[in-house]
């Protein structure tokens, strides 16, 4: 018996909950010379900006205990080469795809979403608030729920209504449930978390921070129950509202916690560094265990760590309720 | 592609490690100067990031067999080390711009520094079955850091080995002895693997020379398949617009003059993107 792995994006019906984390998949063609991607739930793209960027000097990555620090700066390609090359590669291979973009003011933010709304392809945007925000001395706009509410507002307001916009949310905020909030009431329809917290290594050998940007998003299984957490707070405060789990995500059963927390979607990135293959691997372990907790649709596991202790699993009295005569 | 491929011998090359691995689909692919990527620490390991390593050999018994070889930097390395016989390995490759061969018969200078001179021999018995004329140039800061110099003996017309400390060969680095290696033997071009700065220097002899000069760069890489955006490097493009564009995917192999060496490590200020926006109307 196969588990329906189907789960929905506000309206949007993705086949199965695993994505691509932003960032993780680069254009996504580097991804596709081990296996179709059609068989992502959905591919999210690295954050788009307006302006072609250079990213960080090197060093940009250090390892640290399960995990890693990164620091690239949203290299990429500019808005105008991804509408030209990237985009319609992926669309006219019919591949789900989130594009993330990235901005340092609401206007940049507002004018790349005006050029994707006519765009053919984006299955949803997912907007990248962890950007420093130029306007207010480099703050990043996620750490402020009205910062990112301007965002949000001001994206929602351009792109077509039936593509849901995705707030993605950073673990180093003082109240992050505030910040989801603010972002949900500015007419954001899916919530996605975490981005990398800030970490810092120190090269004992060379007596200078690691990264050559000194700081850096830590990423990898250390940070799976910071994601869990949050996942948890966001869930518990607005259960309506559709979220995409991501951090550190190794295997089906980290992905089971986001899903039991709340997640209706999970996000994998660093495990891509590791293993090409993650993404299937991680959504097959998903659905074995599923099934072996006797779950026939992913739906019904969706934020079921919630329910009260002692209570029954809502699937599994139907089951009971099903087979009595 | 991934391949679990199980280790066949494992043996101490000097101050450097050779692993041979069964690895039939990446052995069928290899070209010289690709690379794979392993998977260290085992399965439930907290190490995430793979670690590039140099393709030294392929052959085709059991299917198909790599050597890899690489040098003990840290955890992750020195887990690789301790891998014996029978042990498995997981391995993605082979990936990477391979080195160009000339068309027609040349001569060719091949130069290696430290374990980077394991690239080379693949591309020396390339260059060989083509008729190119072949030529040696390796070093490393003592002899016990010269990797390769019996097989290099083997199989050019001749082999110059050079020894920081002056230990083996001539005392100095391998650009001291590159150009008269250029002259004697008339070369048509030169291929060059190594540290970084060695590279820069090579590619300086080379373009004195006026020849061409391929060069395999060796960057930290944390995923190896070009996702990560971690390994990237200044390099002039056809158009003469300057980029960061990653080691793995674009790389290893470039040619030497489009490298801006004196800049890897920062964001030059007219490279494509740059913060400032030197080239920001371009694109």
């Amino acid at each position: 018996m196969s588990v329906d792995m189907r789960t929905f994006l506000a309206h949007v019906e993705l086949g199965n909950p695993i994505t691509t984390a932003a960032g993780c998949a680069s254009s996504g063609r580097e991804l596709a010379q081990f296996f179709d991607l059609h068989r992502l739930g959905a591919l999210t793209t690295r954050s788009i900006t307006m302006a072609p960027r250079a990213g960080r000097p090197t060093p940009r990555m250090a390892e640290t205990p399960s995990g890693m620090l990164n620091a690239v700066g949203l290299q990429g390609p500019g808005i105008e080469a991804f509408l030209e090359r990237e985009l319609p590669w992926l669309a006219q291979r019919g591949i789900k795809t989130i594009v993330s973009i990235g901005g340092g003011t609401v206007a940049e933010y507002s004018e790349l979403a005006r050029r994707l709304a006519d765009a053919p392809g984006v299955t949803a945007l997912e907007v990248n608030l962890s950007c420093p925000n130029i306007e207010d001395r480099g703050r990043v706009f996620a750490r402020e729920g009205s910062a990112a509410a301007e965002v949000i507002a001001s994206v929602r307001s351009i792109m077509r209504y039936d593509v849901p916009v995705v707030a993605k949310l950073a673990p180093d905020v003082a109240d992050i449930v505030a910040v989801a909030r603010a972002c949900v009431d500015a007419g954001a329809d899916a919530l996605s978390m975490i981005n990398n917290p800030l970490g810092m290594a120190i090269d004992t050998r060379t007596l200078r921070p690691s990264l050559a940007a000194v700081t850096g998003g830590l990423s990898g299984p250390a940070i799976l129950p910071l994601a869990v957490r949050c996942v948890w707070q966001v869930h518990a405060a607005l259960p309506g509202v559709p979220l995409i789990g991501i951090g550190g995500v190794m295997t089906g059963k980290d992905a089971f916690q986001l899903i039991l927390a709340g997640a209706c979607a999970v996000g994998v990135g660093t495990a891509l560094f590791h293993d090409p293959y993650a993404c299937l691997r991680i959504e097959r372990e998903l659905e074995d265990l599923l099934r072996a907790r006797g779950f026939q649709r992913l739906a019904d596991a969706v934020g079921l760590a919630h329910r009260p202790p002692g209570s029954a699993p809502r699937h599994l009295l139907v089951d009971t309720e099903e087979s009595s005569p | 592609m991934q391949v679990t491929g199980t280790v066949l011998t494992t043996r101490r090359v000097d101050a450097y490690h050779a692993l041979t691995v069964v690895a039939p689909g990446i052995a069928e692919r290899y070209r010289p100067g690709h690379f794979v990527s392993v998977a260290v620490g085992g399965a439930h390991t907290s190490m995430v990031t793979r670690r590039a390593l140099s393709i030294h050999d392929v052959k085709s018994d059991y299917g198909g067999t790599v050597e890899l070889v690489f040098t003990v930097r840290g955890p992750g390395t020195a887990w690789l080390a301790e891998r014996r016989a029978r042990d498995t390995l997981d391995l993605v490759g082979p990936f990477g711009r391979p080195f160009p061969l000339p068309r027609d018969p040349a001569h060719c200078v091949l130069v290696g520094a430290e374990y980077g001179s394991a690239v080379l021999f693949p591309l020396a018995d390339a260059l060989l079955a083509r008729g190119c004329r072949v030529d040696f140039v390796l070093g490393g800061a003592s002899a016990d850091r010269v990797f390769g110099a019996m097989r290099a003996r083997r199989i050019a017309e001749t082999t110059t080995l050079t020894t920081e400390d002056g230990s083996l060969g001539l005392r100095g680095r391998v650009t001291d002895a590159l150009p008269s290696v250029i002259a004697d033997t008339r070369a048509d071009a030169v291929y060059a693997c190594g540290p970084m700065e060695t590279l820069r220097a090579v590619t300086a002899v080379a373009m004195e020379f006026d020849i061409p000069v391929q060069v395999a760069v060796e960057e930290a890489m944390a995923c190896g398949i070009g996702v990560c955006m971690t390994c990237v490097i200044p390099v002039i493009g056809d158009d003469g617009v300057t980029r960061m564009v990653r080691a793995c995917a674009e790389g290893p192999v470039f040619r030497g003059e489009r490298v801006r060496f004196e800049d890897v490590g920062t964001i030059p200020f007219d490279a494509l993107g740059a913060p400032g926006g030197g080239a920001r109307h371009v694109g």
